[in-house]
């Protein structure tokens, strides 16, 4: 087992996607690093999404640049760690439309994306069954994203944390902070835990990396920053064999995804994964942390499967599960370093783009906290941006 | 939390048609309640009533009870070949959704009574998926359920008294049983006080009938092996110590070309679990609903009875299903309970009850069992999960729970959604983590939204056929 | 009582009124009618009720039906399920 350090350069709260990746890369950069979480490995919102890395949902902005940065760190990754140990797939993604305005709202979304920098290639309604052989015979147009990816989220999550143990990481789990620690400039020194083993923590910089509860620790630091969660759903099918072979989505899902509503959105994205269930998701909620099982949800997006891939309609539903994804007013996750807490580092707030958005948030963190210039400029991300709304 | 607009149209809906459903479906029927009676299979009766069609009731233990019950059913509407997928609650009540076949349906009810029974409980061993390997229940389902024997030449083996009735069926119907192989040392039951309730007579009856076909009954050992290519042709029997670990040496190959197995009960919690109930573990180290003296659940409005909210067998669960029945009844007709009948009931509960505690706690799973397992054994049938997988995500992916083993690697991650690798799977994490086995560990391993698979195509509302 | 008469494989299999698939076969003197998904592993009967979901078997050409729980019917047509038993699907 792990002997408890109790001094780390690098304080990681929030053993998800997100961590790991923070963890990953600043013990690669030489930190000393600890993880902690309150419950397990991947336990939380990692648990509870499709593993998605993706440009093609993205919209021109700061989020598109750091996504394109991510796709690049994930393609490094898989070779690094191997794909298969983490089950990286280069799969591409397949966006379809059926009525004309929705095709034509593609075709403008993927005309502005290539001029960012996506490779987003229209399609045509012949090439589509090429690449999709079972979809819906009314699809009329669609567009082929081959730099998206998908990962075992779960896998990858403690695949990263094993390599950053390689690299002298310690990783406390069923750990759960209870106070920040402050110093006399009331800049925070490290934590306070409900373990026996770690009561304390002290370190150089705490990096708030708790996803949907982001929220809460922030909160604990006296620095809050508006991180909410975002409920969401994920059919998981029967074991089938390869039929889907790229994640598909219809064009409704970009708009959603950007979307303030707070009532139910569902608009259906569709997957294999390497263990052969598909997964069905993307219902997006704001009903706070309510855990409860909507059945009209369930319902909805099976029935929007099923408008996309007929053949569903006699395939099992085997599971779902629901997540809390941690949105943000202006789906900008929380990248960099509060100056109301000196010592916090916000790393949290990355919705339902979490996994993907990992690497380079992880790297940039990393970059920050050596003191080197960041890859991306991080002001669109940083956590001053909603006081300065607010103030 | 939705809301149906009309009342709901039963008073009473009772999940499973075993001893415990029929006896709280009929049960509540005499209290005027507008009652459903909901189960899977076709007849009534459950696992322990299984019985063919025109079945004379001549191998069945207290035929007289369900023929009882089973005319009694005249009052409740049995919604036989109904399997509830997923129960939720409704401002009146409870929404069940069900499948029966390929067509979906919804049940309202205001309670719900939930007697859902177990399923054996697996410890895996090597060649455990060889076919030819049966649960004890399902060797014994073929028979009583189907007059089929699962072989000829049959290994019984694992722990606890079920091994008996399976056994001396098997070698009423004509099979030759090697033997019953049990691996622990229940002798310290028999000097229980409640001998007096006719179980021990029952479990020397069993004996009798073993001794009279020669069927050998040996204690402290176990089957830790099937052999085999296409079907088992042999099984692994060898002796194990105190703590069940193999006394080197020992294993001796029987041939055999049939194993049946079972280390107890898992209950099934899906539906409580589904509603939010709150659970405890039983002795005998299962997950098990919390009952208060009413059989209520913690949830409002669902009562639980029989195994799923404590094994115990079949008087037990007559007991419990009556009193959640008079109790759900009561509430929902307003009627006055008859405060001696529930006493009397109440007294012969806490009686059973003590009874099956002493049970369990004579037939414990013993932690060498573990030893038992090579790194190729699968531990999850489904998804063919290894030990050595399940071992390299505690060891190498830092899993600290069984829940996180799932994640990472996926046992229970397949059409059985866990219930046959979730017991073992808890045990290989808490073993390496130097402690035993957690209520949070099987919960980990037992939430279940979707209880039972249902199509697509009939979850969206199109027609499936 | 009356015989039901189904195919499995083409062959065919007699079961009584009532009876399993699953049962139907084991007396018929077949122990797997599947295949795994991940190692080719013949499975069959396990624990014959309805948990497992060991014994499954593609009859009148849907797969992953429960043999074990699917009484036999005049006529069905049972085939041994290999993998997924959804092959079809896979282009």
């Amino acid at each position: 087992m792990e002997v408890a350090r109790t001094t780390a350069d690098v304080l990681v709260v929030g053993a998800g996607m997100v961590g790991a990746a923070c963890a990953y890369y600043c013990s690669a950069a030489g930190l000393r690093v600890t993880v902690l979480d309150r419950a397990a490995i991947a336990g939380g919102t990692t648990s509870a999404c499709e593993g998605n890395i993706l440009v093609s949902d993205k919209e021109p902005g700061a989020e598109l640049e750091l996504a394109l940065l991510s796709n690049r760190l994930w393609a490094a990754l898989g070779a690094e760690l191997g794909a298969a140990s983490v089950e990286l797939h280069h799969k591409g993604g397949v966006v379809v439309a059926k009525s004309p305005e929705a095709a034509g709202g593609l075709a403008t979304l993927t005309a502005e994306q290539r001029r960012h920098g996506i490779e987003a290639v229209d399609v045509a309604p012949d090439r589509l069954f090429e690449l999709e052989p079972n979809l819906a015979p009314d699809i009329t147009a669609g567009a082929h994203y081959p730099q998206d990816m998908q990962v075992q989220p779960m896998l990858a999550t403690a695949e990263l944390l094993r390599r950053a143990r390689r690299h002298g990481a310690s990783v406390h789990t069923g750990t759960t902070v209870v106070e920040f620690l402050r110093g006399s400039g009331g800049e925070i020194t490290g934590v306070r835990t409900d373990a026996p083993d770690v009561p304390t923590i002290s370190a150089g910089w705490v990096i708030n990396a708790a996803g949907s509860w982001g929220g809460s620790l922030a909160e604990l630091a006296a620095a809050p920053i508006p991180v909410l969660p975002r409920k969401g759903f994920v059919l998981v099918t029967e074991p089938l064999p390869p039929v889907i072979h790229h994640k598909v989505y219809t064009a409704e899902y970009v708009a959603n995804v950007a979307s303030d509503d707070a009532a139910l959105q569902t608009s259906v994205v569709v997957e294999s994964t390497r263990a052969g269930t598909v997964l069905i998701g993307a219902s997006r909620e704001r009903v706070g942390f309510d855990r409860s099982v909507s059945i009209p949800v369930l319902r909805m997006l099976a029935r929007q499967a099923i408008g996309v891939f007929p053949f569903l309609s006699d395939v099992a539903l085997l599971r779902s599960y629901l997540g809390f994804r941690p949105y943000c007013p202006d789906h900008l996750p929380v990248i960099g370093a509060d100056h109301r807490a000196p010592g916090l580092v916000h790393a949290c707030g990355h919705e339902g783009a979490g996994i993907g958005l990992a690497a380079g948030t992880g790297h940039l963190i990393a970059q920050l906290l050596t003191d080197r210039e960041p890859d991306l400029d991080l002001a669109p991300f940083h956590p001053a941006r909603f006081q300065e709304v607010t103030t | 939390m939705t809301t149906s607009p009309a009342e709901p149209r039963y008073d009473v809906a009772v999940l499973g048609a075993g001893p415990a459903g029929l006896a709280a479906a009929v049960a509540a029927a005499s209290t005027g309640s507008r009652v459903a009676l909901i189960d899977s299979a076709s007849r009534p009766g459950g696992q322990f009533w299984r019985h063919r069609a025109g079945d004379d009731g001549t191998r069945q233990l207290h035929w007289d009870t369900f023929r009882a019950l089973r005319d009694a059913l005249e009052r409740v509407e049995h919604l036989a070949g109904h399997t509830v997928w997923h129960a939720e609650r409704t401002e009146q009540g409870f929404t069940l959704h069900t499948v029966n076949g390929g067509a979906a349906s919804e049940v309202a009810c205001r309670t719900l009574i939930v007697a859902t029974g177990a399923y054996d409980r697996q410890l895996p061993f090597p060649g455990w998926t060889l076919p030819g390997v049966f649960t004890a229940g399902g060797a014994q389902a073929l028979l009583k359920g189907h007059g089929v024997l699962p072989g000829q030449r049959i290994v019984v083996a694992g722990t606890g008294p079920f091994l008996l009735p399976v056994a001396a069926g098997l070698a009423e119907a004509g099979a030759r049983v090697l033997g019953v192989f049990e691996a622990g040392t229940p002798a310290r039951f028999t000097r229980h006080p409640v001998t007096a309730l006719g179980k021990l007579g029952e479990a020397v009856g069993y004996l009798r009938t073993l001794r009279r076909h020669r069927v050998p009954y040996r204690m402290r050992s176990a089957v830790v092996a099937a052999h085999g290519e296409a079907t088992v042709r042999a099984a692994g029997v060898a002796s194990l110590d105190a703590r069940w670990r193999i006394v080197p040496g020992s294993t001796r190959t029987l041939d055999c070309d049939a194993v049946a197995v079972g280390y107890g009960f898992t209950p099934q919690l899906e539906i409580p679990l589904q509603l939010g109930c709150a659970t405890r573990l039983d002795v005998d180290g299962s997950l098990v609903t919390r009952v208060d003296g009413q059989q209520r659940g913690t949830v409002p409005g669902v009562y639980v009875a029989g195994e799923a909210c404590g094994v115990g067998g079949a008087g037990l669960s007559l007991v419990e299903g009556e009193l959640a029945g008079l109790h759900a009844g009561y509430t929902t007709t307003d009627t006055r309970l008859n405060r001696r009948h529930i006493d009397r009931l109440l007294r012969r509960r806490a009686a059973l009850r003590s009874f099956a505690a002493a049970m369990h706690e004579a037939y414990p799973v013993r932690r060498g069992w573990l030893g038992w397992l090579a790194e190729d054994t699968v531990i999850c049938r489904c998804e063919e999960v290894t030990a050595s997988e399940v071992r390299r995500s505690i060891v190498d992916l830092g899993a600290t729970d069984p829940r996180a083993v799932k994640l990472y690697v996926r046992p229970g991650m397949g059409l059985c959604q866990g219930r046959m690798c979730g017991y073992a799977t808890s045990w290989l994490t808490a073993q390496h983590h130097g402690r035993g086995v957690r209520q949070d560990d099987l919960l980990g391993m037992s939430s279940r939204p979707i209880a039972q698979p249902v199509s697509l195509g009939a979850l969206s509302g199109h027609a499936d056929d | 009582m009356d015989v039901i008469r189904f195919r499995f494989d083409g062959r065919g299999i007699e079961a009584e009124q009532g009876q399993s698939i699953g049962a139907a076969l084991i007396a018929a003197g077949y122990r797997s009618w599947r295949s795994t998904r991940r190692t080719g592993q013949p499975r069959g009967v396990f624990c014959g009720i309805g948990v497992c979901f060991d014994c499954l078997v593609t009859v009148n050409g849907s797969p992953n039906q429960r043999a074990c729980l699917t009484e036999a019917r005049h006529d069905d047509q049972v085939a041994t399920q290999e993998g997924a038993g959804r092959d079809h699907l896979a282009g």
